[in-house]
């Protein structure tokens, strides 16, 4: 088991700027998936995330949807995919205008350097969506043992 | 029973969405990780977090694996009048934890 | 011995300088710190096992500054979580009601500079902590003083070199997504440097623990810590 751990680590400088597991899930799949083939716009979404995350297993993540959040007028659900991570879709949050608004702050794990999709699911069938880089110098999702 | 802590306003505005904070203790088991002998440690994730006003759902959330360890939830809930604020979350073995505030509106 | 003195001329500043904006705001966000999910632990336990001879907890103001010290009645050095294990035995190390208490303890003392009395019965414990610190150990043949002291501010793993200081504990470290105490950490530098971890409670680690506080000499403590 030490020698495991001995291998393993020596592995980790190079694996300081973590690609992740393998290639990319494409987030325009997932989209597709769930607006039903509408195109979303690529506008009206604030993502703040830090341009460098020393350890993705806990990223902090703020997400504003403009809008005015009436019965009329309001974000229904926000949408998380992390391309990179073993199982993409990170979160759902489901809103209405009893939420006031549509703004939201969690902590995500990354499992290395990627983009971060966020889509909106407004009232009247309308959609819309953003994207932010993170680069993660040490991923989440790795095996780190019980140190 | 899942522990968590809860903050909301000690007053707010009628009609003013005001922020409402939430931290539960939980270890967000992705299935990934492995002990010391290499056994696979199962997942085990809070999964749904509901948010109750007065008795009616005004927000909800459903985590993945991709949610940190020990979830960190801040958003944004408007009332017309005083009223209890109860959230709810619970895990994928069934287990619940909740807190609740008593919101004063001036 | 003038080696050591040469390095404790150095301002002394707490690991929190080394954290990204992230981990700092973690750290000070006062509802949102992970580690206050076990203070809420230690504050319930305090309140059914503690109250009845100590009072309430703010009467453990100032205590845990002066951890590690040499116990009378244990007739030995003990850390925080060794004297609060001596007074409710059967909380393990890393148990969330140990670091629980040891957290909200610590807690009080918040802001206080650490001031540990390493003379009389705690000085050879102290010797002991200071030679280990200066000893070359581990597959990797490194001390503490060769990267805590002698490259401070440097990147290792593009991870920036602390000093090594030992307020802030007990710990929510992101890689362990759990609040550790300070014995963990140390034992996860000697795995580090590829030595031998010595066990939780070992008289050596404990004796590193009273060097690293009589080097943080003055530093005041913010528990529980956040680090990446």
């Amino acid at each position: 088991m030490k020698r495991r751990h001995f291998v393993v680590s020596l592995m980790l400088p190079f694996a300081a700027r973590a690609q992740g597991f393998s290639s990319p899930a494409d987030p325009a799949k997932w989209i597709a998936e769930i607006t039903g083939g509408s195109t979303p716009e690529k506008t009206g979404i604030e993502i703040e995330m830090p341009q460098i995350a020393e350890n993705g297993n806990a990223v902090p993540l703020h997400i504003r949807v403009a809008s005015p959040m009436t019965s009329g007028d309001h974000v229904k659900a926000i949408h998380v995919f992390a391309e990179r991570n073993p199982r993409p879709r990170v979160a759902t949050f489901h809103l209405g205008p009893d939420a006031g608004r549509a703004d939201i702050t969690t902590r995500v794990r990354l499992g290395g350097t990627q983009n971060v999709t966020v889509l909106a699911e407004l009232s009247g069938g309308r959609w819309r969506v953003a994207a932010q880089n993170v680069l993660v110098t040490t991923g989440a999702c790795l095996d780190e043992g019980s140190l | 029973m899942i522990e968590g802590r809860l903050r909301v306003p000690g007053s707010v505005k009628a009609g003013e969405p005001f922020e409402v904070r939430v931290l539960i203790l939980h270890p967000m088991e992705n299935g990934f990780r492995h002990e010391a002998d290499g056994r696979e440690i199962p997942m085990h994730i809070v999964n749904r977090v509901a948010c109750t006003y007065g008795g009616r759902e005004v927000f909800s959330v459903d985590l993945g694996t991709g949610i940190s360890a020990n979830p960190y939830l801040v958003f944004f809930v408007r009332a017309g009048q005083a009223g209890e604020l109860k959230v709810e979350w619970v895990d994928d073995k069934g287990e619940r934890g909740s807190a609740r505030a008593l919101v004063n509106v001036a | 011995m003038w080696l050591s003195a040469l390095f404790a001329a150095v301002t002394v500043a707490s690991g929190i300088e080394y954290q990204s904006d992230a981990v700092k705001a973690m750290q000070a966000d006062s509802f949102g710190n992970p580690g206050l999910l076990w203070v809420d632990r230690g504050a319930e336990l305090w309140k059914q096992k503690c109250t009845g001879c100590h009072g309430d907890v703010a009467s453990m103001k100032g205590a845990a500054a002066r951890y590690p010290r040499h116990s009378p009645q244990l007739g030995r050095v003990v850390d925080l979580e060794q004297r609060i294990q001596a007074c409710m035995p059967g909380l393990a190390w890393e148990s969330r009601d140990l670091l629980g208490l040891t957290a909200l303890v610590a807690r009080q003392s918040n802001g206080i500079p650490i001031s540990v009395d390493v003379s009389g019965p705690a000085a050879s414990t102290h010797e002991r902590g200071r030679s280990l610190y200066f000893e070359r150990q581990g597959q990797l043949n490194l001390a503490c003083t060769n990267c805590h002291d002698a490259n401070v501010g440097k990147t290792l793993l593009s991870e920036p070199i602390s000093q090594g200081q030992p307020a802030d504990w007990p710990a929510y470290r992101l890689e362990w997504q759990s609040l550790g105490s300070l014995q963990r950490r140390l034992r996860a530098c000697y795995f580090g440097v590829r030595a031998e971890m010595p066990a939780f409670g070992s008289d050596d680690l404990v004796a590193l623990e009273l060097y690293l506080a009589a080097r943080a000499q003055g530093l005041a403590a913010s528990v529980p810590g956040v680090r990446r």
